[in-house]
């Protein structure tokens, strides 16, 4: 076979392997649109669930959502930032900083199932929360703290050394270098990587099944210490546990939910883009 | 006067000795360059005097420099006066990416002190002065630092350093990523800078040395072979090595 036709195939192969994995991603993204849109009303968007979650909309697991992740964030980005401050710029290579590198890469790859029976047992039962916001954002956050850390340490590290070094040379202290050149440097990689945790937050049943998820709740939570009502967990519900669920409100649910999650994931993607582009040093 | 005296400095990476018994005396108010083959560590000597090789693991140091009647390479030495003291300019001009204004109060910012706005007017407006920057740059203050010239960006380099009222300027081959014209400027610069400040200048470019050091420092292999005025480093040198790498006869 001569270079030309074998350069031809490998091309065709790309291409094919390119395609293989855009279909899927496509189709569900069409199939929910195309299901779902005909469901979206104000109603749907304002309204608690009605006659056995048959009819009404989805506002209590819209806000229960919201809770969620704004819960996880509050606790996950002060402590997932510190953590990638010490890691990054205090820590030294040494056995205990490997072992802890080590643990936060194999933390991203726990099934989410076992996060949840972890907040279950720490956060429902040993702190006695019940089943709560409280315990299920705690929950949320530690799943999520791995993305936050690992994402923030590479903002920091991609701050120039350079940089560094000057303030540094003018006097300043190494905190007041961390938090006047490499922090302000860092911040747009470190949203990327908060808002990837807060779509992966949004949009996972697991954590919070046993942790805060009320199966009908067509009330909003008044504090913390209530169960809420949330989107993942309560398109499961209306769509294995509840029979005759109209297929407006199911891909109606998925539509909302998918839109919240991608519309994350495209501030994310926005952030990183102007970061690039402002990144001439 | 001294600004910097050094007494039988050595200095190790691990194992490798960059610096062997250095002994030099770098006057006030004087611009002295050191110059000297690749590799024979005359950054390392400049990074010493302001501590910045602490960064670097495993740096040993032994002998004495004293600033301003201080052993800086005592142990107890404060580093942050020090580093205030006696300011860095670097190779490659390494303004921050912020606006021309914010680059100038960080040090005073950093330093505390008076930081109201027509304090820091104020000082940005005198750095500005004297690297000459200021007609060029008056209105554009609020411009990011990151779209000036390279010149532009090495002598607001120099303002954001002597924001931070320093003595003694160490600068590593400033000129180098600069072209004649810059070159020129920021050697004119210099001659203006003297007067306030004691100047140590790294660079590759005998010219250079000859053109504007009062005193010249050769170095070979982490050893200072001759340190004197330039006038006699580069018309009558002492020592044959000094002799062959000022005319030109080493590589
Ligand atoms: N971080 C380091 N670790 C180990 N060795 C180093 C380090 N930095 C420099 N050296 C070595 O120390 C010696 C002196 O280096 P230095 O950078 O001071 O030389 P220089 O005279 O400034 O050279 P140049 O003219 O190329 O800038 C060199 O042999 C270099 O390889
Ligand atoms: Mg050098």
């Amino acid at each position: 076979m001569n270079s030309h036709r074998s350069q031809k195939l490998a091309f065709f192969c790309l291409l094919l392997a390119t395609l293989l994995v855009v279909i899927p991603v496509g189709m569900v993204v069409v199939i929910i649109v195309q299901k779902g849109l005909p469901g979206i009303s104000w109603e749907f968007l304002t309204d608690v669930p009605r006659k056995g979650m048959r009819a009404g909309g989805i506002y209590p697991a819209i806000i229960g959502t919201l809770y969620l992740v704004t819960g996880a964030i509050v606790f996950a980005l002060p402590i997932g930032l510190l953590a990638a401050i010490y890691l990054s710029e205090y820590s030294r290579d040494n056995f205990l900083t490997r072992v802890i590198r080590l643990a936060i890469v194999n933390l991203s790859g726990v099934p989410s199932v076992v996060y949840g029976l972890f907040g279950l047992a720490l956060f429902v039962v040993f702190f006695n929360f019940g089943a709560s916001i409280l315990a299920g954002s705690l929950t949320l956050g530690i799943m999520i703290l791995p993305i936050v850390i690992t994402t923030s340490r590479e903002a920091l590290e991609s701050v120039p050394e350079a940089f560094r070094e000057v303030s540094l040379s003018l006097g300043a202290s190494k905190w007041q270098t961390i938090r006047h050149v490499v922090l302000p440097n860092a911040i747009p990689g470190i949203l990327t990587g908060t808002i990837l945790g807060l779509g992966r937050a949004a949009g996972e049943t697991a954590p919070i099944l046993f942790t805060v998820a009320a199966f009908y709740l067509p009330q909003l939570p008044s504090s913390i210490f209530d169960q809420a009502m949330a989107l993942p967990y309560h398109l499961y519900v209306i769509s294995t546990q509840v029979p005759n669920v109209d297929e407006k409100i199911r891909y109606g649910t998925a539509f909302v939910l998918l839109a919240m999650v991608l519309f994350m994931n495209l501030l994310a993607t926005i952030i990183r883009s102007r970061l690039r582009k402002n990144k001439r040093w | 006067m001294a600004a910097i005296e050094v007494k039988n400095l050595d200095f190790w990476y691990g194992s490798f000795q960059a610096l062997i018994k250095v002994n030099a005396c770098f006057a006030k108010n004087k611009i002295t360059a050191v110059i000297g083959p690749s590799g024979c560590g005359k950054s390392t000597m400049l990074r010493v005097f302001n501590r910045m090789n602490d960064l670097i693991d495993g740096v040993r140091m032994a002998g004495e420099v004293i600033i301003d009647g201080r052993n800086i390479l005592d142990a107890k030495a404060d580093l942050v006066p020090l580093r205030k003291s006696v300011g860095m300019v670097f190779q490659r001009p390494n303004p921050f990416p912020l606006s021309v204004y914010e680059n100038i109060v960080f040090g005073p910012r950093v330093h505390g002190g008076d930081t109201s706005r027509d304090a820091l007017d104020q000082i940005v407006e005198e750095s500005l002065k004297s690297v000459l920057l200021w007609d060029e740059l008056k209105d554009k203050l609020k411009r990011p630092a990151l779209n000036l010239s390279l010149e532009q960006k090495q002598r607001l380099c120099i303002a954001r350093l002597i924001a931070v009222r320093p003595e003694v300027l160490l600068m590593d081959e400033p000129c180098s990523t600069l072209d004649p014209q810059g070159t020129a400027r920021v050697e004119d610069l210099m001659r203006e800078l003297k007067h306030d400040y004691s100047i140590v200048i790294v660079t590759h470019n005998m010219q250079q040395a000859a053109r504007v050091s009062d005193d010249t420092g050769f170095m070979l292999l982490g050893e200072m072979v001759e340190f004197g005025p330039t006038s006699e480093i580069f018309t009558m040198p002492r020592d044959q090595r000094t002799e062959d790498y000022v005319t030109g006869r080493y590589g």
